[in-house]
């Protein structure tokens, strides 16, 4: 079978062509940044972490068997490295309870409270910093078993084998916490997206044209 | 009558278009008739457009010169090796 242009980096590295690494992990940066941050909720630990993991993916590169799956091995080095430096850290030592690993069927039972309808967005409001502030707020509150899978599912559009390759779980489950952190999402970001309600005065001078001819 | 738990426990597979043709049926007949389920799915169709622009999650800027200026240092004085 023939090599991809990724394959044939790793094997110019493994043959001493060292300085090919850096054009190796380039197109995996944002992906290992946003990694390590939802697992860090911290820029600068996150940077630490994402440094740390690229060395040991450079060091361990050797041991990579099936060179077609850097990616997802990489991306879980840098998993990794960001839950050791957690652990570090100290910080987070006790997680929610509804962190916990699930039991079958437990995050379908997630049952949305918010209804209200979103207004329409315009493509440009994710330029809006105080949206993206929202987005990521919402993000950085839910228990990092939720986090982490909708970051790599419905931010960084990984499939659900690499998703499942990346954080060691299975696809049934990569499914099941995928659906309860949108669920969790979308009612954290619904007060922030939900149509302004209209009082029953104000659509009442909307309808009325009496009101419309007095103006 | 399908009940609003079963639609939002199907809900992703629907989003994703991974539901079968019969869910998708069922899924379809039931959001026509429910204000609530179909806030629930066009609200998240909405919130999956804006969370996956890569707009919404920058990079810090230099993150990725000082990624490589760490990594060609310690590779130099052989930390890696």
């Amino acid at each position: 079978m023939e090599k991809s242009r990724e394959q044939l980096l790793i094997q110019r590295i493994m043959d001493g062509e060292r300085d090919h690494f850096h054009e190796l992990i380039r197109p995996y940066e944002r992906r290992a940044f946003l990694i390590a941050y939802t697992i860090l909720r911290n820029p600068n630990d996150a940077e630490d972490a994402v440094q740390q993991a690229m060395l040991k993916i450079f060091v361990h590169l050797d041991q990579l068997s099936e060179t077609d799956k850097f990616c997802s091995w990489a991306m879980r080095v840098v998993e990794n490295e960001s839950k050791m430096h957690k652990r570090k850290r100290r910080q987070d030592l006790y997680q929610p309870l509804d962190a916990e690993p699930e039991q079958d069927g437990h995050a379908k039972q997630f049952r949305p409270k918010q209804f209200a309808d979103w207004r329409d967005l315009p493509n440009e409001i994710v330029e809006q910093e105080e949206i993206r502030t929202a987005i990521l707020e919402a993000l950085a509150d839910l228990p990092e078993i939720y986090r982490e899978v909708f970051a790599l599912r419905d931010m960084e559009h990984m499939s659900i084998v690499e998703t499942a390759e990346i954080l060691e779980i299975n696809i049934p489950m990569v499914k099941t916490r995928l659906h309860r952190a949108r669920l969790m999402m979308r009612e954290k970001l619904t007060p922030v997206f939900a149509k302004p309600k209209v009082s029953i005065w104000e659509r009442w001078k909307g309808v009325n044209p009496w009101f419309a001819a007095k103006r | 009558m399908v009940r609003c738990k079963t639609i939002i426990a199907h809900l992703s597979e629907y989003v994703d278009k991974e539901a079968s043709p019969e869910l998708c049926h069922t899924i379809e007949k039931h959001l026509r008739g429910c204000s609530r389920c179909s806030a629930v799915y066009d609200s998240t169709r909405k919130m999956l457009v804006i969370t996956g622009d890569e707009r919404i999650f920058e990079i810090p800027s230099g993150f990725s010169a000082r990624l490589h200026r760490f990594l060609e240092r310690a590779i130099l004085e052989g930390s890696a090796s």
